[in-house]
């Protein structure tokens, strides 16, 4: 018995002894969703929106798609690399699905795309918004129905010089990716209109005292532009206020800043605020009036962009299978059919795919104002059908490298 | 030699190691492989804290080292696997060395913290070291090693056997150590240093040899641990990650070697498996930690080697 024999019996027993139950084998079950998202640490909060929002779309339409029952997997990350790879292998080999979904954190996109190219498994990525996921280094597989990080930043950079009129702007952002292209992507547009950086502070993630850095902001600037997430961003407004800074220079930022996962939780020291972002619950249309309103009546408070964006990936998964008359089991079929999704009427407003695979949406630049009690990122200004280049050409604009620290260096500081 | 009763026992262990894979379904095998890997990291973090007494924080540095080694040599620079191993392992030495240098001059609780310092140290280089390290984005796109061997390593089966290989390595090595003269040494300084230090033994270097062989041996499982991935992140060197080694060793049974592997296993198991049916899955390991820490505390092997011999195991009580 050759070497070759022996796997193909080991690979024999693998499949009868892996796949379970007989179900797994019937051609036309359910159409499978693996949900990945932070169920438990630091994150939970944000994986528990992420999944509403796609419970809620899946409750709209009675759990059924293309004529097929919907079963959703939904796997615990942690919010580690690590564990999101396990648990990719795990809804993939063992529970079979025939699409995934979910992530939020930039490292576990990176650790998950090569993956899922060698699976050949459609992936949406609703929240992981790393640049280079679509445009130096894309994935095949990978279908990114949210948003790139430098994205919002482009036409707001140019905005804040030209609308609000501020010349010279000191940045204060978390020093990881996701910051660096936030702040990158404003630089570039902000600067090439004519304004100046002046300073750039990086606190790390976590910082939970911003004093020492809210001491070095230079006051000859006009305004302060912002990027805070998690723990941090509940905090900055605050201290912000309480250093006397808010009265002397205003603040603005990108979009997690006060995005509406935030807002409850934040004072007054938040109104004024201004940020850019894909999505604002704010949104004066009616099918995002119904959608805040439903979401509320369900889960007891406002949508984030993190459950907007996973509503309309149950959305984005249901018009896909349609288009191929519910067969998800073709996965090269699905996967182009997932990329040829437009959607014109979902809650953030139409949505389609460029080249690079990044959606081309509506940008928001959002002010915090207080409505009958409560924070509201009031839509001020709609920049219609942006896409992740914005005005620049993609060849010319992927010839730069991604944005980081020293990218675009600070010229003036 | 051993006794013979618990060679069986551990010739039925090695054997359910070796045949299991093709019955298992992927998803158990790749936990099985994630729990081998760690077995490795947890059993050379066994040698300084369950032999010398030496409880580190900063263990999770070497299984960093290793695996940033795999990550940059393999992407950058297309390096086969012998040459990641050699760097990996001579990196983590390296590194084990200097710390060592530093750590070893306190004890105790001092150690802890000196060694958690330095953990973080390679944490911040993992996290702002950019040009090497990438960041927090990490390094992927990991191919898996070519042995030029008539199965790919790619699949889990055969990756599954190359990592009980290298578990078995580690752990005839880790076990030639503490059953020589030096291991002896070592107990002996756990149990009285002074003691050891009147008898003419050069207590610091003993110490600093221990700690050396325990970096270098977590750096062989970060290797592994970098090719299993595919992946590499700060997240590997987190402070979580070296508290999560300590716990395997406690939970299975300090200086036992095969203990912290096995608590290596239940750690790994709980973390993935339990957390598919359950969020509360961290309510799960905690009480598993408390039942540990109070009904056995010389951990699972502990417990049971108590039991064999017929003792009751004591409860943890507070002293009158």
């Amino acid at each position: 018995m050759g070497k070759k024999m022996l796997v193909w019996i080991a690979g024999a027993f693998v499949l009868v002894a892996g796949v379970g139950p007989a179900a797994a084998w019937a051609q036309k079950g359910p159409i499978k969703i693996g949900f990945l998202a932070p169920m438990t640490g630091g994150a939970a909060q944000v994986g528990k929106d992420m999944v509403n929002g796609l419970t809620m779309y899946l409750d709209e339409v009675g759990h059924q798609i293309a004529g097929r029952k919907v079963e959703v997997i939904v796997e615990d990350t942690q919010g580690k690399p690590d564990v999101a790879l396990t648990k990719l292998r795990k809804l993939v080999e063992s529970d079979k699905v025939h699409v995934l979904a979910g992530g939020l954190f930039a490292h576990v996109g990176y650790a998950l795309a090569p993956r899922v190219d060698e699976y050949k498994v459609p992936m949406l990525y609703p929240v992981m918004a790393a640049d280079d996921l679509t445009q130096r280094k894309p994935s095949k597989w990978v279908v990114r129905n949210g948003w790139t990080s430098s994205q919002p930043s482009h036409p707001f950079g140019e905005w804040v010089y030209k609308t609000l009129g501020y010349k010279k702007v000191v940045v204060i952002a978390m020093d990881y990716a996701f910051g660096w292209e936030i702040v990158g992507g404003f630089q570039k547009s902000f600067e090439e209109a004519g304004g100046q950086v002046i300073q750039k502070l990086w606190p790390p993630l976590g910082t939970a005292d911003f004093a020492p850095y809210l001491a070095q902001i230079r006051r000859d600037a006009d305004a302060v532009f912002a990027l805070m997430v998690a723990a941090s961003a509940l905090r900055f407004p605050k201290q912000y206020q309480d250093a006397g800074l808010k009265a002397r220079l205003p603040l603005i930022g990108g979009g997690v800043t006060m995005d509406e996962f935030v807002l409850p939780s934040l004072g007054d020291e938040a109104i004024g605020t201004i940020t850019p972002l894909i999505y604002s619950a704010a949104l004066d249309t009616p099918v995002n009036k119904r959608f805040v309103k439903e979401y509320r009546a369900k889960f007891g408070k406002v949508p984030s962009y993190y459950s907007e964006t996973c509503y309309t990936t149950g959305r984005w998964i249901n018009e896909a299978a349609k288009a191929i008359g519910g067969n998800v089991e073709d996965n090269e079929k699905f996967l182009a059919a997932l990329r040829k999704v437009e959607i014109p009427d979902s809650p953030r407003g139409p949505i389609k795919l460029d080249a690079y695979g990044n959606p081309v949406q509506n940008i928001y630049i959002r002010k915090v104002e207080k409505k009958d009690g409560e924070l509201w990122n009031t839509v001020i200004h709609t920049f219609p059908a942006v896409s992740q280049f914005w005005k620049y050409k993609p060849e010319e604009f992927l010839k730069q490298p991604v944005y980081s620290r020293d990218y675009p260096p600070c010229k003036y500081c | 030699m051993l006794p013979r009763h618990r060679v069986i026992g551990l010739g039925i262990m090695l054997l359910l190691l070796l045949v299991a894979p093709p019955f298992l379904s992927s998803f158990l095998l790749t936990l099985l492989t994630q729990a081998l890997i760690y077995g490795i990291l947890a059993m050379s973090l066994d040698l300084i804290l369950g032999y010398t007494g030496l409880a580190s924080l900063g263990h999770a540095a070497y299984l960093g080292l290793g695996a940033y080694s795999v990550g940059v040599l393999t992407t950058r620079h297309g390096a086969n696997f012998w040459v990641t191993l050699a760097v990996g392992l001579l990196l983590a030495a390296v590194v084990a060395a200097v710390f060592g240098l530093v750590a070893l001059r306190a004890t105790g609780v001092y150690f802890l913290m000196i060694t958690l310092a330095l953990g973080m140290v390679i944490w911040g280089l993992a996290h702002r070291w950019v040009s090497m390290t990438q960041g927090d984005i990490g390094i992927s796109g990991v191919p898996r090693p070519d042995l030029g061997l008539p199965w790919s390593l790619a699949k889990g089966i055969p990756f599954y056997y190359f990592s009980l290989a290298g578990f078995l390595l580690a752990l005839w090595v880790l076990w030639v150590v503490v059953r020589s003269p030096f291991g002896q040494s070592l107990v002996g300084i756990r149990e009285s240093e002074s003691r050891m230090r009147t008898l003419g033994y050069h207590v610091w270097l003993h110490k600093y040899i221990g700690f050396i062989i325990a970096g270098t041996v977590g750096g062989f499982s970060g290797v592994l641990w970098g090719y299993y991935n595919g992946f590499v992140s700060p997240a590997d060197v987190e402070l979580a990650t070296s508290v999560e080694i300590l716990l395997m060793v406690a939970l299975g049974g300090r200086a036992t070697l095969l203990g912290p592997a096995l608590g290596a296993g239940v750690i790994v198991l709980l973390k993935n498996l339990v957390s598919v049916y359950t969020h509360r899955w961290l309510l799960i390991l905690g009480a598993v930690y408390i039942g540990t820490i109070v009904y056995a505390p010389e951990g699972i092997v502990g417990a049971v080697r108590q039991f064999a011999k017929g003792v009751k195991p004591e409860p943890l009580r507070s002293k009158a």
